[in-house]
């Protein structure tokens, strides 16, 4: 491994400026759960690694109706919170499933955004819950919707001297529930052969679908913002037959490889499976929230 | 660019180890696996993979296991990380070591030390966890010997003594 010195900044403009000078020899460091593991794979030579976890911007967990997660903040953090976890289940569903415990003491959602891994467990749910991304760079701050963050695989939007500050959130509508679930081989600590996230805001009645997201985990090149399933919902009734047909368009907007873990097909079958329970829970979210 | 263009200079790193204040010198890219076993000389901490899977280096960083293969030395300068070194009182062993040894919870035993400071943090945590929940806590450890059963068992027993 290609010898690199650990920076520890305190303010985000001190990152800012270390991540500008060295370019791409150099990458912010929250949980280096995946980072720490590339670089001795000898994925990427660097010469310095930045660590976020004293930037205060970065390791803040701020719930104020909506939800901001310093990108830097473990999962741990995100379900012991019991007010967090109450409001945010569907997030709740990814950050404890992360790894084992030693690596939720570790993991951050940043982490899981920046890394772009098309099995990322944290994207489809930050997706469906409309997070916005807050970046901070030389050219000072912009804001991107997090199904626009990562551009291929282990890639993302971030310019030289950009980095993640942090998550935002916004509060669920009253009538909101969201869910994760992914479909692995084992019980836990794997990679997910596919993953699901889906959203839906329940109307007045309490039995349409005012609302609709839905995002795929591991079935393209990046996680994905299934647009046409997430339309079909708006104004359906939350019913079963509704739930299986968003599955069937799902699976239409996926676009799955097969590899070691799974063919193009299982993957395929899992959207709809997987679309289905995850709306299920998600209805049985928002109806407790009403 | 080589090394020689990039010097890169060792970090002091203090420290509170096993309880006592400890300062050492590390590389700024040695994980806190290396550094304990190969700069303090603590070689309870086990490697079995180098990336975050076996659990085998698992160490307590400020009160929450962790693997020590996936933290940097330089990191835990002005924290507190407890090993399997601090384990046993001065005299005699620590409930869960009890319990491994009477349930035959190890055969090689590389996986050991890693397996008894996730359980202790477990136990400290919740001291009466049902089976399912020690199985899921200690998911990050791997054991190619036991085949699990004794190992939960042996917690199960550590637990109801306590
Ligand atoms: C044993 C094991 C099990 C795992 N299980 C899972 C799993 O079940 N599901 C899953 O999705 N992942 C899993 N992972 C992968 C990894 O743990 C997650 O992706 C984790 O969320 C990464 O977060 P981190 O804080 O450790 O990231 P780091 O490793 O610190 O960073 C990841 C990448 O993002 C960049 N980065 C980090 N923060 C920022 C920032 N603020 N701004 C810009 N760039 C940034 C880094 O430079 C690096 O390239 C596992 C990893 C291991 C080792
Ligand atoms: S050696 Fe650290 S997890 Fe395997
Ligand atoms: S006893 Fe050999 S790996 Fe667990």
């Amino acid at each position: 491994m290609h010898p690199f010195t650990y920076v520890a900044p305190r303010t985000l403009d001190e990152a800012v400026a270390v991540l500008e000078q060295h370019g791409e020899r150099a990458r912010p460091f929250a949980g280096g759960t995946d980072v720490l593991v590339q670089l001795r794979g000898g994925r990427f030579d660097l010469d310095a690694i930045v660590d976020l976890k004293g930037v205060p911007e970065a390791t803040t967990l701020d719930l104020n109706g909506s939800l901001r997660i310093g990108a830097a903040v473990p999962c741990y953090r995100i379900y012991e919170d019991s007010a967090v976890a109450a409001a945010f289940p569907g997030l709740i569903d990814a950050a404890s499933l992360i790894g084992g415990i030693q690596i939720q003491s570790r993991a951050s959602l940043g982490g899981n955004l920046c890394n772009a891994s098309p099995s990322a467990d944290g994207i489809c749910p930050l997706i469906v819950h409309s997070t916005v991304a807050v970046v901070q760079g030389p050219q000072g701050e912009r804001r991107v919707p997090v199904e626009e963050f990562c551009t291929a695989p282990g890639a993302n939007v971030l310019g030289r001297g950009e980095l993640l500050v942090a998550l935002e959130v916004p509060a669920p509508d009253k009538g909101f529930g969201a869910a994760y679930q992914r479909f692995i081989p084992r019980n836990e600590m794997d990679i997910a052969v596919a993953g699901v996230a889906s959203a839906l805001t329940l109307g007045e009645d309490g039995a349409t679908i005012a609302s609709g997201r839905i995002a795929l985990a591991a079935v393209g090149p990046t996680p994905l913002f299934a647009a046409k399933a997430s339309a079909f919902l708006a104004g359906k009734p939350a019913t079963p037959e509704t739930f299986a047909e968003a599955g069937e368009i799902a699976s239409t907007e996926a676009t799955p490889i097969g590899d070691m873990r799974g063919t193009a097909e299982h993957r395929i079958e899992l959207v709809k499976v997987l679309t289905r329970r995850t709306l299920a829970i998600a209805l049985g979210r928002a109806q407790s929230n009403r | 660019m080589t090394q020689q263009e990039t010097p890169v200079r060792k970090v002091p790193v203090a420290c509170t180890l096993n309880g006592q204040e400890t300062e050492f010198l590390a590389a700024p890219y040695q994980s806190l696996l290396e550094a304990l076993r190969e700069v303090v000389g603590l070689t309870g901490t086990k490697e079995g993979c180098n990336d975050g899977n076996c659990g085998a280096c698992t160490v307590s960083l400020d009160g929450r296991i962790v693997d020590s293969c996936l933290v940097l030395a330089a990191e835990v300068d002005g924290k507190s990380v407890d090993t399997i070194e601090g384990m046993a009182p001065p005299h005699g062993l620590h409930p869960l070591q009890q319990a491994f040894l009477e349930e035959a919870a190890l055969q090689c035993g590389i996986c050991t030390p890693g397996f008894l400071v996730a359980a202790r943090a477990l136990l400290e945590r919740e001291p009466h966890p049902d089976e399912h929940r020690i199985r899921l806590w200690l998911a990050g450890n791997l054991c190619r010997c036991t085949g699990y059963d004794k190992i939960v068992r042996a917690v199960q027993s550590a637990a109801d003594k306590t």
